[in-house]
């Protein structure tokens, strides 16, 4: 089923937690809302669910308006971070507790409850645990439960709230996985909200990264990786280094300094230049480089990543060296970025990116209608 | 509320949202009235009818109360015993919580069921426990009363004992679950810094749980300026002697001399009022230091 | 060694264990004595788990003997002093028609006043929890009331307000319909001083309750009265079951709060624990042993019975 999210607004109590949000997801897919906390995304996954209702904008279930509608309504499945397994009823009971509490019209029978929830169970993998109480199973097996039970009532949607967040790193790998094989055996539409950027572009389909009440970026793990298009998003997803430049007539400067990029497009003014730590090259002499002095270096993996200090103690960012590169502390190197990116400091939305991207001319972007 | 342009000429009833996890308004408000009717009707009036009766026939009828000898010797009896009383369950509440809070030993859970027993014991077995053993006839009562002319039973020295009986455990039970939640990490680092155990008692553990025993200490009191069930059978009813204000208040109650008895009635009733006023603020300025987890009412 | 050297042996160190732990109590009186011989001691009997924290058996033995002076010792006379009475005059005492009936009042009462407890209860701790409204605060200190007044005072404003004069009585009174000096009335004041135990058992466990549950509930398709019957008090069960059986204890010991507005009419409107005052003003102690005995066994099953809800509910549903 498709959803749709038109110009949503959500303010609590002056806060503006959501700010004219607007999204649409495919039939079948699985999509991740990813952003760091107080970005909107949990505010999101709510509204959609019917949990907290929205000031502005339409929400829609394939064709069907759903603001209208009440939670119970919306027949949608929502998994919590926390479980909220009803605690006094058995694990049988808790996954069978949507087709109980149906109306008689709807309701199965006793013996076709049951068989279902078993059959839920199953997929689960936790077959022979539906007699115990939650509060006898671990936590990554209280989650399955609240999976299965969320499955039962057959929803038009699966919604996960940090549904790992309160597991231990090893479960939360394993579930990861397993939930992906879920997904692609049942098909259902599938949104789920993470601040945990890998599990995002492990998991997801498509990932939307949201912050401060907006949506920063829709795409494909490679694309949000790979061109990002604004500095939060750099900066959120992997690993990036940013240095405030100057551009002039075409090339950049750091400081008083250039620092070797040219073919600059953008207006003059100031703004930020963002790299990721491998995507640099050394250089010998400086004829147009960024320049700094060693303070730290540690190995990682197998490379060394060191991190220098910009003109002075202004500025500090990290790169990566070959393991064997004789980088002492107080040492001078320098660099030149081969993939980067700059973001214009007044609109933080006009950017160029290095030329080594396919595209060459500048990306304008629009400013979203107010 | 949904942005939908009306389609018709009959304006569309704004989807009014209900959060998932409360009930509609007119069912709040009913339950929020029948709650307040039931409050009034079972707590409030039974307060104001004290004062409603005591001040019937005005101020001076009031006043004249106070003016009876046999009241004033129960005021004076009620405060001597409370001021026997407090004390002394004040020292065994902390010791009991020093024990069992701060040490680990077989029994402990017993002996804090036994410091519950007197809220489950009626105050008349209370104070029948304490006649056949103590009265004249009785064992030690009896060896008392030939050998050093003590008598407990009908005397004042029952009475304090029947009212320490039903009182002690209060200022226990604020303690011990607080003390235990705190557990002895501070002690320790002050008996390793050479703290005596006064020391780490007076500078260390008591700035711990001084509100909880204030509290304690409050609702001591008022229990015990307010015992009547266990004191009534103690007492022996001799007036100007062994009779407290509650049973002053049934004394004079059962002579007809109403408006006398409400108005001695009126004095613990505001006791009452200052002992909950203090409780409540108590509980809203340092609730997180009354109980574990914080009092949340 | 042969295994009768080995009894005797153990059997000396027993009873060493024990004369260990009388001496230790004694010696308490004196810390110096108790500091020489104590770290010996300590290792011969390990009472305790070691600690550096002083002055467990100053307070230990102190509150012991507190104990067993104030409550123990007192209590253990009652049961002897049960004890005294041959068979026959124990049975017909529990058996005699005026026993029997004020146990009927007393039980039947406070039973159907903790029922009625528990339903207003619940109700006044949902609204306190859930609801806001002008003067809630006011309302909650007030629930205490029933703790902190004095339980006379509580019975003459109880009866001034129900006798056939009163406010409420007034109102009934020309029907024919009396509720002081009848046992409507020992219900009404059995009420009135349980009201704050379900209310304060029900109200921290609604304070913390997981609104996701509820929630989650809801996503299932639950309507509201269904997630609050199948889901929410369920899980009030325990503490509902604890307040219940708190408020029907303190009923069925209710003394002051009652007997003015109860008539205290023999086989009518009598309650146990006036009963017990009555057969000591006849100086009939035996029979007010008896009574106090058999009230003491039912305050302690009460008791008891509370201790395993709480530990079945820790069972059942785990921490809390």
């Amino acid at each position: 089923m498709e959803l749709s999210i038109r110009n949503v607004t959500k303010t609590f109590n002056g806060f503006t937690a959501l700010d004219d949000v607007s999204l649409d997801i495919r039939s079948g897919e699985l999509i991740a809302l990813l952003g760091p906390s107080g970005s909107g995304k949990t505010t999101l996954l709510r509204l959609i669910a019917g949990l907290d209702f929205l000031d502005k904008g339409q929400i829609l279930f394939g064709d069907e308006d759903a603001s209208r509608k009440s939670v119970q309504e919306r027949n949608v499945g929502f998994v919590f971070q926390h479980y909220a397994l009803f605690r006094h009823m058995t694990v049988l009971e808790n996954i069978a507790f949507g087709l109980k509490v149906r109306p008689s019209a709807t309701r199965p029978t006793a013996a076709e409850m049951r068989a279902r929830a078993l059959e839920l169970l199953e997929l689960v993998q936790l077959s022979g645990l539906e007699n115990r109480y939650p509060n006898q199973l671990s936590g990554g097996q209280r989650q399955r439960v609240a999976l299965a039970r969320a499955l039962c009532i057959e929803p038009r949607l699966l919604l996960l709230d940090e549904p790992f967040g309160a597991l231990d790193a090893q479960v939360r790998r394993e579930l990861r996985r397993w939930l992906r094989e879920i997904h692609d055996t049942t098909g259902h539409t599938t949104v789920f909200v993470t601040h945990d950027q890998e599990e995002a572009l492990e998991l997801a389909d498509r990932v939307v990264v949201m912050s401060r009440g907006t949506i920063e970026q829709v795409g494909s793990a490679d694309e949000i990786y790979d061109s990002p298009d604004s500095p939060s998003v750099f900066r959120f997803i992997g690993d990036s280094s940013a240095l405030p430049v100057r551009i002039d007539n075409g090339e950049l400067w750091l400081q008083d300094r250039a620092i070797g990029l040219t073919d600059i497009t953008l207006p003059d003014g100031l703004g930020s230049l963002h790299f990721r730590p491998h995507d640099v090259e050394l250089v010998e002499g400086c004829g147009g480089c960024i320049a700094g002095t060693v303070v730290a270096s540690r190995r990682v993996a197998g490379v060394r990543r060191v991190e220098l200090e910009i003109g002075g103690e202004q500025h500090r960012v990290e790169i990566e060296v070959p393991v064997d590169h004789p980088a002492s502390s107080r040492s001078r190197l320098a660099f030149r970025p081969t993939r980067w990116k700059v973001f214009l400091e007044a609109t933080q939305s006009m950017l160029q990116t290095s030329p080594a991207k396919a595209s060459i001319q500048p990306v304008l972007l629009q400013q979203p209608a107010a | 509320m949904a942005d939908v342009a009306p389609t018709n000429e009959m304006p569309l009833k704004a989807p009014v949202f209900r959060s998932p996890v409360s009930e509609a308004p007119i069912t709040r408000l009913f339950l929020i009235g029948l709650t307040v009717v039931l409050l009034v009707l079972f707590l409030v009036l039974p307060l104001s009818t004290v004062f409603a009766e005591a001040f019937r026939f005005g101020i001076s009828e009031f006043l004249k109360t106070f003016a009876n000898p046999d009241a004033r010797s129960a005021i004076w009896l009620t405060l001597l015993v409370a001021a026997i009383s407090v004390p002394c369950n004040l020292v065994f509440g902390v010791a009991a919580a020093w024990a069992v809070a701060k040490h680990r030993f077989p029994g402990r859970a017993f002996l804090v069921s036994l410091i519950d027993l007197p809220f489950s014991v009626s105050p008349v077995v209370a104070g029948l426990v304490y006649i056949l053993l103590l009265g004249t006839n009785a064992p030690i009562g009896g060896f008392l009363y030939e050998n050093f002319d003590i008598r407990i039973i009908f005397a004042v020295p029952g009475v304090v004992l029947a009212t320490i009986f039903v009182t002690f455990p209060f200022i226990a039970r604020e303690l011990i679950p607080l003390m235990q939640d705190q557990g002895t990490g501070d002690e320790e680092a002050a008996i390793s810094l050479g703290a005596s155990g006064w020391q780490t008692f007076w500078f260390v553990t008591l700035p711990n749980v001084k509100w909880a025993l204030l509290y304690g200490v409050l609702l001591c009191n008022a229990r015990a300026m307010g015992e009547f069930g266990a004191v009534t059978v103690l007492s022996g009813r001799l007036r100007g002697e062994t009779v407290t204000m509650p049973l002053q208040v049934e004394l004079f109650y059962n002579e007809y001399a109403s408006v006398a008895a409400f108005s001695l009635a009126s004095v613990l009733a505001a006791l009452a009022l200052v002992t909950l006023v203090i409780k409540s603020w108590l509980e809203w300025r340092y609730g997180d230091q009354l109980s574990p987890g914080g009092r949340s009412h | 060694m042969t295994i009768a050297a080995l009894q005797s042996r153990m059997r000396a160190q027993a009873k060493n264990a024990w004369l260990s732990i009388a001496a230790d109590l004694t010696c308490s009186i004196s810390p110096k004595a108790m500091r020489q011989q104590g770290i010996a001691r300590m290792k011969r009997v390990p009472f305790r788990q070691p600690s550096i924290i002083p002055g467990f058996r100053l307070t230990l033995s102190f509150t012991i003997i507190y104990l067993l002076v104030i409550v123990l010792i007192p209590i253990a006379g009652l049961f002897l002093k049960t004890f005294e009475l041959d068979w026959p005059t124990f049975t017909s005492i529990v058996t005699g028609p005026r026993f029997l009936a004020a146990l009927r009042v007393s039980f039947v009462t406070s039973a159907l006043a903790a029922l009625f407890n528990v339903v207003i209860g619940v109700l006044i701790a949902w609204v306190l929890v859930r609801y806001d409204f002008p003067g809630r605060r006011f309302f909650d200190a007030i629930i205490d009331l029933p703790f902190a007044l004095p339980t006379a005072v509580a019975g003459i404003a109880l009866t001034a307000i129900y006798a056939p004069n009163g406010i409420v009585g007034g109102l009934f009174a020309p029907y024919g319909f009396r509720i002081a000096y009848t046992t409507i009335g020992i219900w009404i004041a059995l009420v009135f001083i349980g009201l704050p135990f379900v209310v304060r058992t029900v109200q921290p466990v609604l304070q913390d309750f997981n609104r996701e549950i509820e929630e989650a509930s809801a996503t299932l398709g639950a309507l509201r009265r269904q997630t609050i019957i199948r889901v929410m008090l369920p899980t009030l069960l325990p503490a509902i079951l604890t307040g219940f059986a708190l408020a029907f204890a303190r009923a069925v010991g209710e003394y002051g709060s009652v007997i003015f507005i109860a008539g205290n009419i023999p086989r009518q409107t009598e309650i146990l624990p006036l009963l017990i005052v009555f057969r000591l003003e006849e100086f009939n102690y035996p029979a007010a042993a008896a009574i106090a005995a058999v009230m003491l066994t039912v305050s302690f099953v009460i008791l008891l019975s509370i201790n395993l809800i709480q530990v079945w509910s820790q069972r059942r549903f785990g921490l809390g």
